[in-house]
């Protein structure tokens, strides 16, 4: 009874130290080097794991009973959305193409968290980020079903998203994310978490998830702002175990420096490159806008990401060097990638469409410097030629970046009617890339870059049409048979939304709900 | 306006996805489970190789010696998705949490005769490290494994393993102290008793063949550690003894073993109903790493168990044999 009444009470830190780190031990029977193979070869020095600071505190007792809870909720509203056709209630229909390009284009990308955070969550000898790595690898198959199941409703009744795992893996554009997403999953552990961890969610995230989800919020989308909402807790824990991965490899050995400074240089310009789809997202794609990528680009990086690489100066960091860049192209970006949309309509799983004249006035009011002068032009002629029978869809394949992946449509920086083109030999092949950024990204590993699946190389290959069918054959129309291939139906889940099928049936289907039948 | 939507009728155009409905048929709808599970792994067309295992795709068929026509022929029958496996968890957890305060608000630890609470955290208390290790390893499963059917209830299973080291931790600060802690762990790493499961241990932690690993830990290990140790020391042999507390103080881990051995021997049975040679493959890791298992868990047993240890290590043995035998794998 005394001992017991002696008992000290243990603080949280130490509470939780014996409930994590105090499990581990130095193993004897065999090496370090061979339970943990993958630490050593990208160069990163580690002195001392145990000055890793815990970025949260939560035991697994804690975690069940915080998380069910918000699964709960979660699932109830979306139970709710689903009984009462919540999918009515959104602003119209064009909004829809937000949620495809959500699914099929990032809702996989959650997935691939999930399983490169367990391959982190096994590979540090540090218990301390092995069990922060290992809760974000739970938290991100969350992510990614709580998507699923939330999407699934508008999957019933809409187009576009009925084969989008087939399409992540093979649409041309979805090679875009899905690049990016193996790109960090196949480099080792540490980049991985500068890439993801740090890069992604620390630095990009209010740039990816914010606008998905306040679009969502102000276009009455109640499901996909609700699993959004649901996903922010989550994400407040991602972000300070990115933050403290970056400050621990920092303080550990200066020698660090100069590769985390690469890896944060590459990444931020990965992650920016991905961000094209957001930015034409905000900017066209939400029948009610929140604010234009270039705000949230000025909001969300040059302050606040300005504000947390002046705290990095104390350790040497620097700006990533593609910021100068970025800021140059954040008058076109949004633009160049919509007209490009437009133009490639025809072979992706969502509609385009022209914007209408206010929609064009809030643009110029948002882009004063470009819109007016460079794109209102392009769509106007655009729009007239529709308005002539004359809708126009390109079917001959772009020239990718072999890095992001992207078709070549971007600008020289400061000189946005002149098309930028870089290339690079290499061994017997020429390579193409779209900025300077990306060349560097290849030069620095050729051997990693010149293996990407780039879709239209794999087209005029052949590897893209389905099987059984002849290239040789008279009549052969390459374009339907690669639609085949990704198991898109042609004029149902492509093409302009003026003449959708989802267009048609949201008008009708709320037809009903306003009218006495 | 305010309308209401509720009054709408209309026909969907779809029950589900294309992928689902591939394998369930397009009449019906899926329930989450499928959703969140089928084909969520991405399938074709990898980019890159990883760096740090430049012989294999992201995701490959080929690390394991295990041959599968389809991963999704794994069914998880507690169709855990995230949602389902947290409430489930968050359930037991409440009541793992009323029977740690019962314990607790009436002193029950003190009541426990002086040679069962020594028994208790000289068998309990290392187990903390084998948690661990079973953490580690089902995350391993998880990276590393073919297929969300396959790899989606390790990453479960491995917070599961985090929450019983963490329990067990528990239950040393309950009937001891830190230093009850550190003296376990001395055990851990010193004490012949120990040493055997702590090298069958640090054994697994090298292995490389995810499915190999699944048996060596889920199978083997804690087809013979859970059984003998919850169920027949401390449900039975301390419980007779005055132990009753702590049967409370591990109810979560009698409880958790019943349900994931179904997983367990559902995915067994899966791998091996597949084919002769998946068959041929599991009967040889099971039987290789379940003898090395009792053997490491004989002297262990022998804390609680002392001159009966064999006689019920045996008996242990025999029913996980049948059990296995009932999974498709006669030993
Ligand atoms: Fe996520
Ligand atoms: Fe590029």
């Amino acid at each position: 009874m005394d001992m017991q009444a002696a008992k000290k009470k243990l603080g949280l830190k130490e509470r939780y130290a014996v409930m994590t780190r105090g499990l581990d031990w130095t193993p004897s029977y065999q090496k370090m080097e061979d339970i943990y193979p993958y630490v050593a070869y990208e160069g990163i020095k580690i002195h001392d794991w145990d000055k890793w600071e815990d970025p949260f505190r939560l035991t697994m007792d804690a975690y069940w009973k915080y998380q069910a809870e918000k699964e709960r909720k979660l699932y109830a509203i979306i139970d709710a959305f689903n009984q009462n056709n919540g999918h009515l209630n959104v602003t119209d229909a064009r909004y829809i193409n937000a949620v495809k390009l959500f699914i099929s284009g990032i809702s996989p990308l959650e997935y691939v968290a999930h399983r490169g955070f367990a391959h982190a969550g096994r590979a540090f000898p540090g218990p301390g980020p092995r069990v922060a790595c290992l809760m974000q690898s739970i938290d991100e198959i969350r992510h990614a079903q709580t998507q699923v199941h939330s999407i699934s409703n508008y999957n019933k009744y809409y187009n576009g998203m009925h084969d989008f795992h087939h399409a992540h893996d093979r649409v041309w554009f979805l090679s875009v994310p899905k690049s990016f997403f193996d790109d960090a999953l196949t480099a080792g552990p540490f980049e991985f978490m500068v890439a993801i961890g740090f890069s992604f969610e620390y630095v990009l995230t209010n740039l990816l998830f914010v606008p998905f989800v306040s679009g969502a919020a102000y276009n009455g989308d109640m499901g996909t702002m609700t699993f959004g909402f649901s996903a922010q807790s989550d994400e407040a824990r991602h972000m300070t175990l990115g933050l403290e991965v970056i400050k621990f490899i920092l303080e550990q050995d200066p020698a660090n420096v100069p590769i985390v400074q690469r890896w944060i240089d590459k990444w931020t310009w990965r992650g920016y490159r991905v961000l094209t789809l957001v930015a034409m997202m905000m900017d066209y794609m939400l029948p009610k806008r929140t604010m234009s990528w270039k705000e949230a680009w000025e909001i969300y990086f040059e302050e606040n990401g300005g504000a947390l690489f002046k705290d990095l100066a104390r350790y040497g960091i620097t700006m990533p060097k593609c910021a100068g860049q970025i800021a140059l192209e954040k008058d076109h970006l949004s633009h160049q990638a919509w007209s490009t949309f437009y133009n490639y309509a025809a072979a992706a799983n969502f509609h385009t469409w022209m914007p209408d004249d206010d929609e064009m006035k809030w643009l110029a009011s948002k882009y004063p410097d470009s819109f007016d002068k460079l794109y209102r032009p392009r769509y106007r002629f655009w729009r007239e030629q529709a308005a002539k029978g004359n809708r126009f869809y390109s079917k001959t394949l772009p020239m990718l970046c072999q890095v992001c992946q992207i078709p070549m449509v971007f600008t020289e920086p400061g000189e946005p009617t002149k098309t930028c083109y870089r290339e690079v030999d290499y061994r017997d092949d020429k390579y193409h890339f779209c900025s300077d950024h990306c060349k560097k990204i290849f030069e620095d590993e050729p051997e990693k870059y010149t293996q990407a699946w780039l879709p239209v190389h794999q087209i005029y290959q052949g590897n893209c049409f389905p099987e059984g069918s002849d290239p040789t054959a008279e009549g052969f129309d390459p374009l339907a048979e690669v639609l085949k291939f990704y198991n898109l139906e042609h004029g149902r889940d492509n093409l302009d939304f003026e003449i959708s099928e989802d267009r048609k049936n949201f008008a009708e289907w709320r037809g009903q709900a306003t009218r006495n039948i | 306006m305010q309308i209401d939507l509720r009054t709408v009728s209309i026909k969907p155009l779809r029950h589900t996805f294309d992928n689902i409905a591939r394998r369930i048929g397009a009449d019906k709808p899926a329930s989450r489970y499928q959703e969140g599970t089928l084909d969520m792994q991405q399938e074709a067309n990898y980019h890159y190789r990883p760096t740090w295992d430049p012989d294999h795709l992201i995701y490959d068929r080929d690390r394991t010696a295990i041959r599968m026509a389809d991963w999704y022929s794994f069914k998880d029958p507690r169709q855990y998705y995230y949602g389902a496996y947290t409430m489930a968890r968050a359930k037991q957890q409440d009541t793992a949490e009323a029977n740690f305060d019962f314990v607790e608000n009436r002193g029950l630890a003190a009541t426990l005769p002086d040679e069962i609470r020594d028994t208790v955290l000289a068998l309990l208390i290392p187990l903390r490290h084998v948690a661990w290790g079973a953490n580690m390893n089902n995350a391993a499963v998880c990276a590393y494994g073919y297929g969300t059917a396959f790899t989606q209830p390790c990453i479960y299973h491995a917070m599961d393993q985090l929450g019983i080291a963490q329990y067990l931790t528990r239950v040393g600060l309950l009937l001891g102290d830190v230093a009850s802690l550190d003296a376990a762990k001395q055990a851990w790493m010193e004490d012949d008793t120990w040493q055997g499961l702590r090298r069958y241990v640090e054994d697994t932690l090298v292995l490389r063949d995810p499915f190999e690993l699944f048996v060596a830990q889920n199978v083997a290990l804690d087809g013979l550690l859970y059984p003998l140790v919850y169920e027949t020391i401390i449900d039975d042999v301390l419980s007779a003894k005055g132990g009753t507390p702590v049967a409370m103080l591990t109810q979560f881990m009698t409880d958790w073993h019943a349900e994931t051995r179904k997983w367990i021997d559902a995915t067994v049975k899966t791998a091996a109903a597949e084919s002769a040679g998946n068959k041929t493959v599991l009967a040889d890791w099971i039987v290789q790493w379940r003898d090395r298992a009792a053997a490491a868990l004989l002297p262990v047993s022998r804390i609680a168990l002392g001159e009966r240890a064999d006689e019920l290590t045996t008996e242990i043995v025999q029913q996980f044999n049948a059990r296995m035998a009932k999974a498709g794998v006669p030993l």
